[in-house]
């Protein structure tokens, strides 16, 4: 039995060693908002954040997440289900065209942005760069991840 | 009928984004029915042979597999998937099979369907399925394969399907009067779409009710529907596709492959619903590649510069067989050539040629990127011959207005023709030159500054657009007052649901927040659909709501007529309300009458969207590597229904073009084994590669074949991009005397081609 | 792409981990941040029977920076590094090439053992191990030992590390104030494996440069140094002509490999173009 938090609730499986995080929240905790799209590390479309640390889901075994507190997409949406600004942002600038990588890059941004409210496009750039998108050509992201920081700041 | 043009023409925000936003989006593996089995597909580790023996009984025996399909399954004979494009006799020997047997002929092909209780036993068990293969001699390249060494298909005696002849005037006569021609080999290398959702297929079977239902369906899917139907011997009224969310498709996506056969068929055969969901492996080797391609290509020109004449001879690469819109590519690669240049005499053809290799299908922009990249680079080529300014020699021989509607090359067989609609290509190529400072920045050209060599490049292009013959669509007022729109264009991520609201909305007067919901793509939706191929749906789809639209207003004209007691002829639809005189009634007392408009638009001529792309390269001379330091696209698409969706489109597609060019390559060994068969080594543009390109949308000339005016406009972004940054990187290794003629022009094949330029 | 099934252990102690380790000889692998065995595993490249994952061990993920130099813990990871602000002075070389380490997700999980330990040719970590004579320090039911980087790679993907033993730390000798270093390496995209890279560095020593090392990565089956451009250097003044020659020395003793990117007759020449930009930027610090 594996017990960790994911966006702030309790959760409790029971799946096999070799099951990865990315399966076991999409599957067995129904959160299918994570994607995955390679399974080797390189798209980062299943990017969840782990004790504040933004990882690719799978290439994390569901059992290393004992004790953990997980963020998913999910967790990023807003109580009142009004979007967020980063997730604003994203629809303002049109960041998103098939959505399949969009809530990698916003776990992504949403954990860069916490730590670093400044970040400049040059870092934003290269953060970015291990997340893969083949709709957009990435221009309207940086732009939206940017445009978002002014909201991180007053926090 | 006129469209208001309040919400069309402006930067709608996307409805689409209000669920993917919030992870809410519904793609294929999200979806969970119950008593659903795994499936995994057994496939070929070897490119040619003939198996000699399949026990699945290892397999069978591990705990939680509950079934191995095999070719045995299926009786007498195994159905082949039907061409859906293009659909000649003679290529109907190069059908794929939907399930292997006796032959394989590509590393991939499946071979057998394990169904277990989870994706990782279904996977244990692939290992355990015995499989012996007697081998087959090999062949990996086109050239190889018309020698005819060895035969995919020895019944039928070549490995070349066809010819695609594009003809126009008379090439051999104008090629022996001309003052200058010049000869050149080109090739566009394998690569291909990958879409970031790998494909997924989730079929249940209802026995009582004898129906199958099938989830994961993109693109086109009533074609599917049509092809599942007659490859299972069901009729199509026992069959429903549904479409979800879908991870894109750039044509690559929604075709029907043998996996739209093999997990349906099983469902039915085991009764329980199965899922496939295809790997990243799988996706490489699996769905289909692109754009391989050789050309020996002649050009005849004038000694100012006009050309006369195009004739040249392509060997286009198809894979192992011929798969349902595979022959789009050779046929658009000889009839598209000339592209947005008047050339009077044309005699090209493309021979179709199987090898063991993955079969190919349309991607994005097919055959235009590569005849565009021949044709730019010919022209640059000749342009420095003659002394002739390049963008001189483009200008001079671009189409003028004044020959719009403008026929090109006629293509056999197929009989495909077709004629420019409607634009003037000065305007695109002047603005493009504005967008890229050309005139500001030729003191670069060639120039060495801080160690990399500096060039720029500008080409002009045409994308074809709106492919009929029909599409269909229906509104229907809801109980609420608003508005449901559905459609049988297919969503591939482009922003359909957004832009067809606009539309609808404007067609309706009514503000965005009046239309309920946009439905597509589903068989479930409308008697028939055609689906999203050819950039075809802003107008095919566009126009059969404007159809609908028109029915319903008259509809609510008459219904409101009814209610108010007067003549139709006094009811007008201002703001949402249907008014005569001084009363007034709102949608939604009128929709307990139930009412519904169904619409088509029928077509067969196509779009021309058409414009100018330039860049700016600096060329590290020492390890090969090409900086992108500006990249300006100009494209005028006739009308555009939300400014920032086409940028975006644009944008995109650039960056596909340049990863394309510049970094992805499907590399096969001799033994016909890929070896870039993952993300590792099949290398997408990241953020950090082209941060600088922009895009400029124009409507200055609309389309005169559709009532929106409207061009399809998702394909132009990559078609030049070959060929503008070759051309490029050849403005700036001038002094080395470096013509790339090749692509991909990835660091180390271009350190090559400047080592070579030395000795 | 799921793994093929393995039994899954979280020691609390490193003997423990070693004890299961050497129980199940050539069947059990450790596991960190899993960057690197995880592709492995969902290829099935590797199929272990039992990971032995090493993140309740304790004492691993510390940095230390001291008079006989920085020892990072085999569990710490390329964040570690990024973040603790002694490194920029403390070891420059390491910490520029760090910058070129993947992505950030992985920088994030990816551990100093785990790079070691994979021992890919064209990693930048073993290239710094071996290019500053650094020592790796490993445990296994022998007890504890270290073996010198030169030693510890011994071909692509494959190390003197026996069944049983773990790396627990990376030993960097001490890095003098004064030094000049350079590092460069060339990858098709940001963050991708080198298709070489080049780690060097000298103490200027009366206008001339003396303890030169060079060491290359991607253009071998595993990185090392480069003693005939070392030679071509060492004891002269760093002008453009030694800092050529050096260049020059470097291409014609590597034996580059050939693959689906790039050939051996490339790499060669950008083991040229590296050496002689990273030894300019060191003789212009």
């Amino acid at each position: 039995m594996i017990r960790f938090e994911v966006n702030g609730k309790p959760a409790e499986v029971d799946v096999e060693p070799r099951m990865n995080l990315a399966d076991c929240l999409r599957h067995v905790l129904r959160l299918t908002g994570t994607h995955v799209g390679c399974e080797h590390g390189v798209c980062g479309a299943c990017t969840v954040i782990v004790d504040g640390a933004a990882v690719r889901s799978c290439l994390m075994l569901a059992v290393q997440a004992e004790g953990a507190k997980i963020t998913t997409i999910e967790g990023l949406n807003r109580a009142d289900d009004e979007l967020s600004p980063l997730q604003a942002s994203f629809r303002k600038h049109h960041a998103l065209q098939c959505g399949f990588c969009t809530p990698g890059f916003l776990t992504t941004a949403h954990a860069l942005l916490s730590e670093e409210p400044d970040a400049d496009e040059a870092r934003v750039r290269e953060v970015l760069s291990g997340n893969l998108c083949r709709c957009t050509g990435y221009i309207p992201i940086i732009e939206a991840v940017l445009d978002a920081r002014a909201a991180y700041r007053k926090r | 009928m006129a469209l208001r043009n309040v919400l069309v023409g402006s930067a709608v925000e996307r409805i689409e984004d209000l669920r993917l936003l919030r992870g809410r989006g519904i793609f294929v593996d999200d979806l969970v029915r119950p008593g659903m089995l795994h499936a995994a597909i057994l496939r070929s580790p070897v490119a040619h042979g003939t198996i000699r023996a399949l026990d699945p009984k290892p397999a069978l025996a591990l705990p939680g597999v509950h079934a191995v399909i095999t070719a045995t399954d299926f009786g007498a004979r195994v159905p082949t998937i039907p061409l859906r494009l293009i659909p000649l006799p003679e290529m109907v020997p190069f059908e794929q099979p939907g399930i292997a047997g006796p032959k394989v002929r590509y590393v991939g092909e499946p071979v057998a369907v394990v169904l277990a209780e989870s994706a990782a036993i279904a996977e244990d068990a692939l290992d355990a399925v015995g499989l012996e293969i007697d081998p087959l001699p090999i062949v990996t390249d086109a050239a190889a394969a018309r020698e005819g060494r060895s035969l995919l298909f020895e019944a039928h005696g070549t490995n070349r399907a066809t010819t695609f002849i594009a003809r126009q005037g008379d090439a051999d006569a104008a090629f022996k009067d001309a003052p200058y021609t010049r000869r050149e080999r080109f090739s566009v290398h394998r690569h291909t779409a990958v879409t970031m959702e790998p494909r997924g297929v989730l079929a249940e079977w209802d026995k009582a009710k004898a129906h199958l239902t099938v989830w994961g369906a993109a693109k086109v899917p009533f074609f599917n529907r049509q092809i599942l139907a007659r490859m299972t011997g069901l009729g199509i009224d026992a069959i429903t596709m549904i479409e979800n969310d879908v991870g894109g498709g750039y044509g690559n996506r929604g075709e029907f492959y043998p996996e739209d056969f093999l997990i349906p068929f099983a469902a039915r055969h085991v009764g329980r619903p199965v899922k496939w969901i295809e790997d990243r492996r799988e996706h490489l080797i699996a769905a289909n590649h692109a754009r391989e391609v050789e050309i020996e290509l002649e050009i005849a020109c004038s000694k100012d510069g006009i050309i006369l004449a195009l004739r040249g001879r392509a060997l286009v690469d198809m894979g192992a067989y011929i798969r349902t819109n595979g022959a789009v590519n050779p046929r658009n690669t000889v009839q598209f050539l000339s592209g947005p240049y008047d050339v009077r005499n044309v005699e090209l053809a493309a021979e179709v040629l199987v090898t063991n290799k993955t079969p190919v299908g349309t991607y994005r922009g097919p055959g235009r990127y590569e005849g565009d990249f021949f044709r730019e680079r010919m022209i640059a080529l000749a342009a420095k011959d003659l002394g002739i300014d390049p963008i001189e020699m483009r200008r001079r021989n671009l189409v003028p207005e004044s020959a719009m509607p403008y026929a090109i090359a006629k293509v056999t067989p197929s009989g495909a023709e077709t004629e420019y609609d409607s634009g003037d290509y000065r305007i695109t190529l002047d603005r493009c030159l504005k967008e890229i400072g050309w005139a500001e920045k030729q003191h670069l050209q060639g120039k060495l500054i801080d160690g990399r060599y500096h060039g720029l490049a500008l080409c002009c292009f045409i994308e074809g657009g709106a492919a009929g013959p029909k599409e269909t669509a229906s509104l229907t007022l809801d109980p609420d007052g608003r508005i449901t729109v559905a459609v049988g264009s297919a969503g591939v991520g482009q922003g359909l649901e957004t832009a067809f609201a606009q539309i609808a909305a404007d067609a309706l007067e009514l503000p965005l927040d009046r239309i309920a919901q946009v439905l597509h793509g589903s068989t479930t939706l409308l008697p028939d659909g055609y689906g999203a191929f050819h950039s075809r749906s802003i107008v095919m789809g566009g126009s059969a709501i404007l159809n609908a639209a028109a029915t319903l207003k008259e509809k609510i004209r008459a219904a409101a007529a009814r209610r108010l007691g007067c003549a139709e002829s006094e009811v007008e639809i201002v703001d949402g309300m249907a008014r005569a005189g001084t009363r007034a009634l709102a949608f939604a007392e009128l929709a307990a009458d139930g009412l519904s408009a169904y619409g088509e638009f029928l077509n067969h001529h196509h779009t021309y969207a058409y414009g100018a792309h330039a860049a700016h390269v600096a060329v590290d001379p020492r390890t090969g590597r090409v900086s992108l330091l500006d990249y300006a696209a100009v494209e005028d698409v006739g009308r555009i229904i939300n400014p920032k969706m086409v940028e975006g489109q644009q944008i995109g597609a650039i960056v596909q073009g340049l990863g394309g060019t510049l970094l992805e390559h499907l590399v096969y060994d001799e033994t016909g084994q890929l070896l870039s068969g993952n993300l590792a080594d099949y290398l997408l543009p990241t953020a950090s590669d082209f941060p600088k390109i922009r895009a400029v949308t124009l409507e200055d000339k609309p389309s005169p074949i559709n009532p929106l005016g409207a061009k399809g406009a998702g394909e132009g972004g990559i078609v030049p991009v070959g060929g503008v940054i070759a051309n490029a990187v050849a403005a700036a290794l001038a002094e080395l005397e470096v013509e790339p003629h090749h692509l991909p022009l990835t660091p180390p094949r271009l350190w090559r081609m400047i080592q070579d330029a030395r000795r | 792409m799921k793994p093929a099934r393995f039994d899954y252990a979280c020691p609390a102690s490193l003997d423990e981990a070693v004890a299961l380790l050497a129980a199940h000889p050539g069947e059990a692998k450790p596991l960190a941040g899993g960057q690197s065995l995880m592709p492995a595993l969902n290829f099935r490249l590797a199929q272990p029977a039992l990971l032995v994952d090493l993140r309740k061990v304790p004492g691993l993920d510390r940095i230390a920076v001291g008079a006989d130099g920085v020892r990072l813990g085999a569990r710490v990871r390329w964040c570690d590094i990024e973040r603790d602000g002694r490194l920029a002075a403390a070891h420059p070389l390491l910490k520029e090439a760090v910058t070129h380490i993947a992505h950030y997700q992985i920088r994030n999980r990816g551990t100093v053992g785990g790079s070691l330990a994979h021992a890919d040719p064209a990693a930048e970590l073993p290239g710094i191990a071996v290019a500053c004579d650094a020592t790796i320090r490993v445990t296994g039911k022998a007890g504890a030992r270290g073996i010198a980087a030169a030693r510890f790679f011994t071909g692509a993907l494959a190390t003197a590390l026996q069944p049983d033993e773990i790396i627990t730390e990376l030993h960097l000798p001490a890095w003098p104030a004064g030094r000049r270093w350079g590092f460069e390496e060339f990858a098709l995209r940001r963050g991708d494996f080198a298709l070489a890279g080049v780690a060097a560095f000298y103490d200027p020593a009366g206008g001339r440069a003396a303890n030169t090392h060079i060491g290359v990565i991607g253009a071998s089956s595993h990185a090392h140094r480069i003693a005939a451009a070392e030679a071509a250097l060492d004891g002269k003044t760093p002008d453009e002509a030694a800092i050529l020659a050096a260049a020059r020395a470097a291409a014609a003793a590597v034996d580059p490999p050939s693959d689906l990117h790039a050939d051996a007759e490339y790499r060669r020449a950008l083991v040229e173009v590296l050496v002689e930009r990273a030894l300019k930027r060191a003789a212009a610090q």
